[in-house]
């Protein structure tokens, strides 16, 4: 799960990191009302979207403006924002379609020397915590992995000793810091390593991590995730969640415990288990049509899950036919088969519907299917089925 | 022969009582699988399926001397249930249970480096050795005792790949699902040393996904092998866009090395036969071993 970089910052300051005196606003004239009240002669205006290269961006329609403004008075910032709140802002991460602005972060500028970059995250190879930190700050972090792999420092901590400090020194000096900055930027560190292991966070990312023109250092970016795995136990992260950055589809089939996807394709796909799913996209890829979603309904689903799953399915108005996968391991074929006959008698099937049952149970699923007397096209075995719903789609179309 | 489990394995239930626990147990011992006994905390003393109950691993050791454990217990439970198995130096533990917080398992695997204890899963369908040992939740009736090995990251797509040999008259030495972790016990190249060293495996199936770098690990182990054995690999999610996590926690895109497709040209170049769709992982296999 993803935060908004005031959220972020929030969390962030109370595990005491260094970051910006910030406001969050969402019309115009709380843009104005956060500069005056932050004071100063100077103020940055960020786009709070889920994703990165703001600063980069810009706004559709609007080449000139990107998503981190720099203004100087609070008339300025009131119109910065009016330029900014509600529109889609487009970035290099947000891919064509973009992102709506809803929230602005107004912070009080800064006077910088020089910009580091510090992340923390799981390193799945290390199998451990991992700090990556670069004299190249403020710049994307796989530019400087491709163009000055020598500027990117890494250093694993130990799950059992945890963060030493002096690892956090070592790693100060290589990153050309001195001083009284060698004991802050071991501050730092260690506010973001128990911010990580308390959270549960997956990646914390400052970027850049600037030291000032009067030598201390800042946190001017702040970017979280957060393990789902981990999210039981932090009730306050859960609450951080924003549904305008989530597909509406995901998250009506998070209620009901499924996985699912949302891709660009007509096929829709229920499936049971994340590799099977996957494959199942595959397959239907290989037989020249695309999938439109990754559904994977899991491995006890009820009859509830899976006449959900199928709802979402049939809710999607591209959709051109549906292939339901399923290989019964902890999954019975006969409960599937029964939800999905009710699913398709309840929403109204309009759309070819091929259905492939495997594994336990499955003489009683196919019988409840083929004594339905719904229009269900059977198959046999995963090839058969991807290619009986492209004929089906394609007759569709010609029909 | 086989890897890691046969007939005289003894098994441990870790959430014994629970669902899951009682469901999958019940299953395994009509498959002829020797559960010995359980553990589920508060409820030493009972009995349950007509096995005796413990309230911790160490006094079922005392009574039971376990080979293996399976876990059923759920994800704020469930690595303390394998640290609790590596203290009591269990030798093959197998963690069934979905949704441990990634931390958590970072630590489990440090623990785990320090012991003898070898880990299945977590987030997997476990293994099994037809006809003779059982340990995790994959139907029984679909496998058959034969000579190909098969290792998935995919629970259902290893069913799959047991039905398709099943059906073609292969059958299996061992079938084990790893897992979709990102940080779990044993890997590819863990498993695939075993079976190359297994003389009743005779070839492999290999079923990897997106994410991480350990389908490329696999490669350069069988490439470097002296031992050659024939190895069919699938890698799933060739359709899936970068960024987004496809269900299991381990199976997203993040850099370059990690998609579907350049798993499978490392793959290739490695010598390894890559089934066209997941439909031909018996078919794939069947004409490679006819040569």
């Amino acid at each position: 799960m993803n935060i908004h970089e005031y959220q972020a910052k929030e969390l962030l300051r109370s595990y005491g990191m260094p970051v910006p005196r910030g406001i969050v606003v969402q019309s115009p004239n709380e843009a104005r009302d956060a500069a005056k009240s932050l004071g100063g002669s100077l103020f940055v205006i960020k786009a709070q979207i889920h994703a990165g290269g703001r600063g980069a961006g810009h706004f559709v329609g609007e080449p000139a403006c990107s998503g981190v403004r720099l203004v100087r008075t609070a008339d300025e910032a009131k119109a910065a924002a009016y330029e900014m709140l509600d529109r889609i802002l487009v970035t290099r991460q947000t891919g064509p379609h973009g992102r709506v602005a809803r929230k602005l972060y107004v912070e009080a500028g800064c006077a910088i020397d020089r910009e580091l970059y510090f992340s923390m995250l799981i390193d799945r190879a290390e199998r451990c915590i991992v700090i990556i930190a670069s004299e190249a700050g403020g710049m994307s972090i796989e530019d400087v992995a491709e163009k000055m792999p020598e500027k990117i420092r890494k250093v694993a901590i130990d799950p059992l000793l945890g963060l030493a400090d002096h690892q956090s020194r070592e790693l100060a000096t290589r990153l050309g810091l001195h001083g009284p900055q060698i004991h802050q930027f071991a501050e730092i560190v260690r506010s973001a390593w128990t911010a990580f292991t308390t959270l549960d966070a997956s990646m914390i990312e400052t970027n850049p991590l600037v030291v000032l023109k009067d030598g201390s250092l800042m946190a001017l970016d702040a970017k979280m995730a957060f393990d789902d795995n981990g999210l039981f136990r932090h009730k306050n992260i859960q609450e951080l969640r924003d549904p305008n950055e989530e597909d509406p589809r995901e998250q009506e089939a998070a209620r009901f415990g499924l996985s699912y996807v949302g891709l660009d394709g007509t096929i829709g796909c229920m499936v049971n288990g994340a590799g099977l799913a996957m494959a199942t996209m595959d397959i239907i890829h290989e037989e020249g049509e695309s999938p439109a979603n990754f559904l994977d309904v899991g491995g006890g689903a009820s009859k509830e899950k899976v006449s959900a799953a199928f709802r979402i399915l049939l809710g999607d108005p591209r959709i051109e036919g549906v292939l339901v996968n399923i290989f019964g391991g902890i999954m019975r074929c006969d409960i599937i088969a029964d939800a999905v006959i009710s699913s398709c008698r309840e929403v109204g099937l309009k759309v070819p519907l091929v259905v492939r049952l495997a594994g336990t149970r499955v003489e009683e699923g196919m019988t409840l299917i083929r004594n339905s007397g719904l229009d269900v096209i059977v198959a046999t075995d995963l090839g058969d089925a991807a290619r009986k719903i492209v004929a089906a789609v394609r007759a569709r179309r010609i029909a | 022969m086989s890897i890691l489990v046969d007939h005289d394995t003894r098994v441990l239930v870790q959430g014994f009582t629970g669902a899951q626990g009682t469901f999958h147990s019940r299953e395994s011992l009509a498959y002829g699988t020797k559960i010995v006994g359980g553990v589920t905390p508060g409820r030493g003393g009972q009995t349950h399926l007509d096995l005796p109950v413990f309230d911790t691993v160490e006094q079922a050791q005392k009574e039971l001397k376990a080979d293996a454990t399976v876990i059923f217990v759920p994800p704020p439970g469930a690595a303390d249930a394998i640290l609790e198995a590596i203290a009591n130096e269990i030798r093959l533990i197998v963690c069934i249970t979905e949704g441990i917080p990634v931390q958590d398992m970072v630590r489990v695997r440090a623990e785990l480096a320090r012991s003898q204890s070898l880990l299945i899963g977590p987030n997997c369908p476990g293994v099994i050795t037809p006809d003779a040992c059982k340990i995790g939740i994959m139907p029984g009736p679909i496998h058959r005792r034969g000579h190909v090995g098969i290792v998935s990251r995919s629970g259902t797509l290893t069913y799959e790949a047991v039905a398709q040999t099943t059906a073609l008259g292969m059958g299996q030495s061992t079938s084990i699902g790893i897992g979709g972790d990102p940080i779990k016990g044993l890997d590819f190249t863990d498993v695939i040393e075993m079976f190359l060293a297994d003389p009743e495996t005779e070839s492999m199936i290999m079923i990897g996904e997106i994410g991480g770098t350990s389908e490329n690990d696999a490669a350069y182990l069988l490439q470097n092998s002296r031992v050659k054995k024939p190895v069919v690999a699938l890698v799933a999610g060739i359709t899936a866009p970068p960024g987004r996590r496809m269900g299991h926690a381990g199976a997203v895109v993040s850099g370059g090395n990690d998609s579907a497709k350049a798993k499978i040209e490392v793959l290739r170049g490695a010598g390894i036969h890559i089934a066209p769709t997941p439909a031909e992982l018996g078919t794939t296999l069947q004409k490679v071993l006819r040569g």
